[in-house]
């Protein structure tokens, strides 16, 4: 943390960038998005097991682009949210400089987007262990069961799109929800329309989802709705051999036409 | 009203529950299998608690449902038949266990729902709803009813309080003809008062809320909204789990020739609440957007409700994905 600390203090001193986007304690304790414009503020930074959020969602919100350059406290699904980022040509490379964090909480020399590809390739991709397990059981229950599972856990939706609003990779400024003409989602909590707007979101982020967690984490009705887009991550695995955010030219499989792509999911 | 004390026994308290619970909707508070605390229609006394500080979504559900059909309708060749909902159908409720900040929520609400015109789904459901309140002998980091007017056994709300004793009884403060009338019927059920001191939580005051009033008159343009709220994602979390939030969105759906009109929550938080037809948005930006939250909160509705739109309950912070701590961000603000 000290290093971090340091190297924060150091990229704004030397005015290489303008703000740090990183972790402070809020009062009750929780770690909150931090950004730090000032030097002398660097000491308020943090980094330890509380500090879990996807701050990726900061790199697209425009009053964060406004403060100028960023250095960005990363993760592993940051670093991939990242990669998908400029893939899709949302974010250059040159206006980032990825303050990279191992698991174990140290500091990591990211030099530039090669050495940042090198680090996520010997990465574990894979969901998160707990999420796995969570999949496994799931996937042992038969369909029926499964469908009347995901019924009970989206009648709780409210919709409020904290879990869009999460992701770094929901920065569509006019999401499908919000068009009306046609109205393809009601805009009314039901379980139907809940389910419309949950799978949506799931199939608009199939191998794109790079397995954060972000919108469990930030759903407010406890709605493990990250195990959708995670489920989606590991078949797109399965089909297509490819994980999310590992490379900056990432092709999209779902909009991608391969001549030697399986086809043996199309009926 | 002339208001009053009783007693209530604890197994006194179970068959009073169990006898509302057999001829009307009770809404009470039970933990959820996923720990989380909601509000159901009629459990079983055994799964009610008495232990909950907020459950995760507040009450004004009751009143101000998700989703409300307008009136119906079926359009024809050349013109269109209305069909208004009855509002004779809405049922009696009993509103069991919910906290003082929530029940103080519906005076906010009905500040707004019966402002000039009368909002007649509102005041039906109102009409019908009896609230049966518990004072808090829990709080957490989160609450803050002290800073905005009200305490741990506020009765503002309420029709009876009920506040716990040390051992396991509860003295019942009937406040209004409903919660008389509820007495009455089941007078057997209520003892006098032995004056027993109850048990309550303390919570500490964050804020004081008439300074943040006067301070925010003037401080529309304050640096302080863009630096505080760059965290914001701008979901709308916060305004639905508020007990006092009433913005609503109104949406016709169609299916072939028949339809409904319903309005359903809303949140100034997103981006496209005030999108106008012409394509301009005046808060185009999220500090302009968590600014209206504050401001419709703190200045607009004590100015023109005569009602502050905040009952301390902290859902907005404990519910929030990025931690945009309401009590923080007023405690700075009356020193700004």
């Amino acid at each position: 943390m000290n290093n971090l600390i340091a190297r924060a203090k150091e990229l704004l001193e030397n005015k290489i960038v303008q703000v740090i986007v990183g972790y402070e304690a809020g009062p009750t304790g929780v770690a909150r998005p931090a950004f730090i414009t000032n030097p002398a503020k660097a000491d308020l930074l943090i980094y330890d097991e509380r500090c879990v959020q996807n701050l990726a969602v900061y790199l697209t919100k425009p009053e964060v682009r406004n403060l100028g350059k960023m250095a960005i406290v990363a993760t592993l699904p940051v670093m991939r949210s990242i990669m998908m980022l400029i893939s899709e040509q949302q974010i250059f490379a040159d206006n980032i400089i990825v303050l990279g964090v191992s698991s174990d909480g140290s500091l990591l020399d990211i030099a530039d987007i090669k050495v940042m590809q090198a680090y996520i390739e010997k990465s574990d991709l894979g969901n998160p262990v707990k999420d796995r397990a969570l999949l496994v059981e799931l996937n042992k229950l038969s369909k029926e069961e499964r469908f009347a599972y995901w019924q009970k856990e989206l009648s709780k939706c409210i919709k409020c799109y904290a879990c869009r609003q999460a992701c770094p990779l929901c920065y569509c400024t006019r999401c499908t929800v919000e068009v009306n003409q046609p109205q393809w989602i009601p805009v009314q909590s039901n379980t139907h329309g809940n389910m419309e707007w949950h799978i949506l979101r799931a199939m608009h982020l199939a191998g794109r989802c790079i397995s954060c967690g972000e919108c469990g984490r930030a759903c407010p009705v406890g709605i493990p709705c990250h195990l959708l887009t995670m489920q989606l991550a590991d078949e797109v695995h399965n089909y297509f051999k490819v994980y999310a955010g590992t490379s900056e030219k990432m092709s999209s499989v779902l909009s991608t036409f391969e001549p030697n792509d399986k086809e043996s999911f199309i009926i | 009203m002339e208001t009053s004390r009783k007693l209530i026994r604890k197994q006194s308290l179970e068959k009073l529950y169990n006898q509302l619970s057999a001829t009307r909707k009770v809404y009470a508070p039970v933990i959820a299998d996923d720990k989380q605390v909601e509000f159901k229609y009629n459990p079983g006394f055994a799964e009610v608690t008495f232990e909950h500080i907020r459950s995760t979504l507040s009450v004004k559900n009751i009143a101000f449902p998700k989703v409300e059909n307008l009136f119906l309708y079926s359009n024809g060749k050349t013109e269109s038949t209305i069909t208004d909902i009855d509002l004779n159908k809405i049922p009696e409720v009993v509103l069991w266990g919910s906290h003082p900040c929530d029940n103080a929520a519906f005076d906010a609400l009905r500040s707004i729902f019966e402002w000039d015109i009368k909002d007649e789904f509102f005041s039906k459901r109102m009409e019908k709803l009896v609230v049966i309140g518990l004072s808090c002998h829990l709080s957490d980091a989160y609450c803050f009813c002290t800073s905005v007017g009200l305490a741990p056994n506020s009765s503002k709300g309420s029709d009876i309080l009920l506040s716990p004793l040390h051992n396991g009884d509860y003295q019942a403060d009937i406040l209004t003809e409903k919660g008389a009338s509820i007495v009455n019927s089941f007078s057997e059920l209520f003892e006098s008062t032995s004056g027993e001191e109850v048990v309550l939580t303390t919570v500490k005051q964050k804020f004081d809320h008439e300074k943040v009033t006067s301070k925010l008159n003037g401080a529309f343009e304050h640096p302080f909204w863009v630096e505080n709220s760059l965290r914001c994602i701008g979901c709308g979390a916060c305004a639905y789990v508020c007990p006092t939030c009433a913005c609503f969105d109104i949406q016709d759906e169609t299916r072939g020739k028949n339809g409904k009109r319903y309005r359903s929550w809303d949140s100034c938080g997103f981006s496209m609440f005030t999108l106008h037809t012409s394509g301009h948005n005046p808060r185009n930006v999220q500090s302009a957007r968590w600014r209206q939250r504050i401001m419709h909160k703190f200045s607009y509705m004590p100015d023109r409700n005569q009602s502050l739109g905040c009952v301390g309950c902290g859902r907005c912070s404990s519910g929030c994905p990025v931690d945009m701590n309401i009590a923080e961000q007023l405690e700075a603000l009356q020193n700004i």
